[in-house]
């Protein structure tokens, strides 16, 4: 009896596990363990947080090595860890690592102007960020195994990533529509391979799970992003830029968990304190949604 | 004919895989959330997902006594294909649990084997293989082990069906099914049908 690993199946298969669950940014171990007993899902390893990457400026990269290890010592939950867009040496890195999932993403700065990392020749799972559909089906073409919506990352404002998430939706209905001359034309237009548009035309959805990304800073944002049909949540700088990091952490995990209960929502919503201060998209210098394409 | 409702602990995790299974084999998929969500159910399904979460949410939630009342109280049991009938003529519901939902049992004490998290090593081991189950038929079926638990010994009355590279990988408590991998991830349905199914032919 043989065994296979690495098969695409899997590879979605693992993010499969994760749907209904909150996945959340940590940058050492301390927090890492804050996180699990909060209930996260998964935690993603990162030098800085996205709202501090903005502030610091400079060059994000890859996180050290040292500070991946010690967080999957911490936890027994998966481990994801970024790469920048393009930087397939950093995939291969983190895949020795063994983390459990590769975020290739905009938050760090792009090492690569005209290609993404060719996932589908890694063993480990990779998870992009989209803003449209075209987007979306361009990074599971090239081997991504889960998506996310971008967002505006480390701006505590949510605004983007419904943008985003609406955005994909529309895009997914207006294709169901699509005669099959239209959607050949479609597939050409977004660069796509003609297969993989016609099975998110028949599934009515993205063929790998969809998680929302980008903004989230409270459980209300959380469950807003799964009432417009998000499988899972990513939260970033929105917990540990929070006034009460466990709370706020555990508050989102039960939030998404009860997305569609509003009596819920406003228990877990309750003395909070203080969310991330948060940023207004039409201030901000730097848009990392608009990095990758 | 009624249809049989299975429900799924839908607290997070592969709710919706089990659920297409389900619907392939017309039965009907009801998501459990809270505890009155138990009511009417002719079987359960606890899915994949993390383990750790999933018990901690139950817990805050008020789901887990819930859940053992149902698994350890007889209910007109059509599903079953277990001989055994109880003096009410009731039957103990069946309950199918993949991974997380295999520890979960063991970690409530529902079933008694001995299990690992995680013990088949992190996403890069994660395997697909093909299982032979005598009790299915001869054809082995496909089904993913995702950073699977290993279950390391099982007591006197549970039964192992399966067992791949020598450990146990799908085991029976009475009309308790566990198993370390997912049959839902590769779309297998074979199991699910011995499972809720092949008491039906005989009652209906």
């Amino acid at each position: 009896m043989k065994k296979k690993t690495a098969t695409p199946r899997l590879k979605k298969g693992l993010a499969q596990m994760l749907k209904g669950g909150v996945i959340m940014d940590v940058v050492n171990a301390e927090q890492a363990r804050i996180a699990e007993k909060a209930g996260a899902v998964s935690v993603m390893a990162l030098e800085r947080v996205p709202s501090d990457i903005r502030k610091d400026g400079g060059v994000a990269r890859m996180s050290d090595p040292k500070m991946i290890r010690e967080i999957q010592k911490a936890v027994s939950i998966p481990v994801m860890a970024k790469v920048r867009i393009g930087h397939f040496v950093e995939a291969q890195i983190l895949e020795a690592l063994e983390v459990d999932y590769i975020d290739e993403s905009e938050v760090l700065t792009p090492a690569d102007e005209q290609f993404h990392v060719d996932k589908s020749k890694f063993k480990i799972p990779f998870v992009c960020g989209a803003t449209n559909l075209g987007e979306a089906a361009r990074r599971i073409s090239e081997g991504a195994a889960m998506i996310r919506t971008k967002g505006e990352a480390g701006t505590g404002n949510v605004v983007e990533a419904v943008r985003h998430i609406r955005t994909i939706n529309s895009e997914i209905a207006k294709l169901q529509r699509m005669s099959t001359a239209a959607v050949k034309k479609y597939a050409a237009e977004i660069r796509t391979p003609l297969a993989l548009v016609e099975e998110i035309k028949k599934l009515g959805r993205l063929p790998v799970v969809n998680f929302a990304a980008g903004g989230v800073a409270t459980p209300a944002d959380a469950a807003l992003l799964m009432q417009l049909g998000c499988d899972g949540v990513f939260v970033g700088s929105g917990i540990f830029k929070s006034k009460n990091p466990a709370k706020m952490a555990r508050a989102i995990v039960e939030a998404t968990m009860n997305f569609r209960d509003a009596k819920i929502l406003a228990r877990v919503s309750e003395g909070l304190g203080e969310a991330m201060k948060g940023l207004e998209i039409a201030t901000l210098e730097t848009k990392l949604a608009t990095r990758g394409w | 004919m009624p249809v049989h409702k299975i429900g799924i602990l839908a607290i997070h995790g592969d709710v919706a895989e089990h659920a297409a299974i389900l619907r392939q084999l017309k039965l009907e998929a009801i998501e459990i959330r809270t505890k009155e969500d138990f009511k009417n159910l002719d079987g359960l399904i606890l899915p994949g997902g993390e383990s750790t979460t999933i018990f901690d949410l139950a817990k805050t939630y008020g789901l887990v006594s819930p859940l053992r009342k149902f698994i350890t109280t007889p209910i007109k049991n059509l599903a079953t294909n277990n001989p055994k009938v109880t003096p009410s003529g009731l039957q103990l519901p069946t309950v199918l649990a993949t991974c997380a939902g295999l520890i979960l049992l063991a970690k409530l004490k529902l079933l008694d084997v001995k299990v690992e998290r995680n013990a088949y090593g992190r996403q890069l081991e994660s395997f697909e293989a093909k299982v032979k189950i005598p009790a299915i038929g001869k054809k082995e079926i496909t089904v993913a082990f995702i950073r699977a638990p290993k279950i390391l010994s099982v007591g006197k009355s549970v039964k192992i069906l399966a067992k791949f590279e020598d450990v146990p990988v799908l085991v029976r408590q009475g009309e308790i099914f566990g198993m370390s991998f997912h049959p839902e991830i590769t779309s297998e349905t074979a199991l699910h049908k011995f499972i809720f199914k092949s008491g039906l032919k005989s009652s209906r």
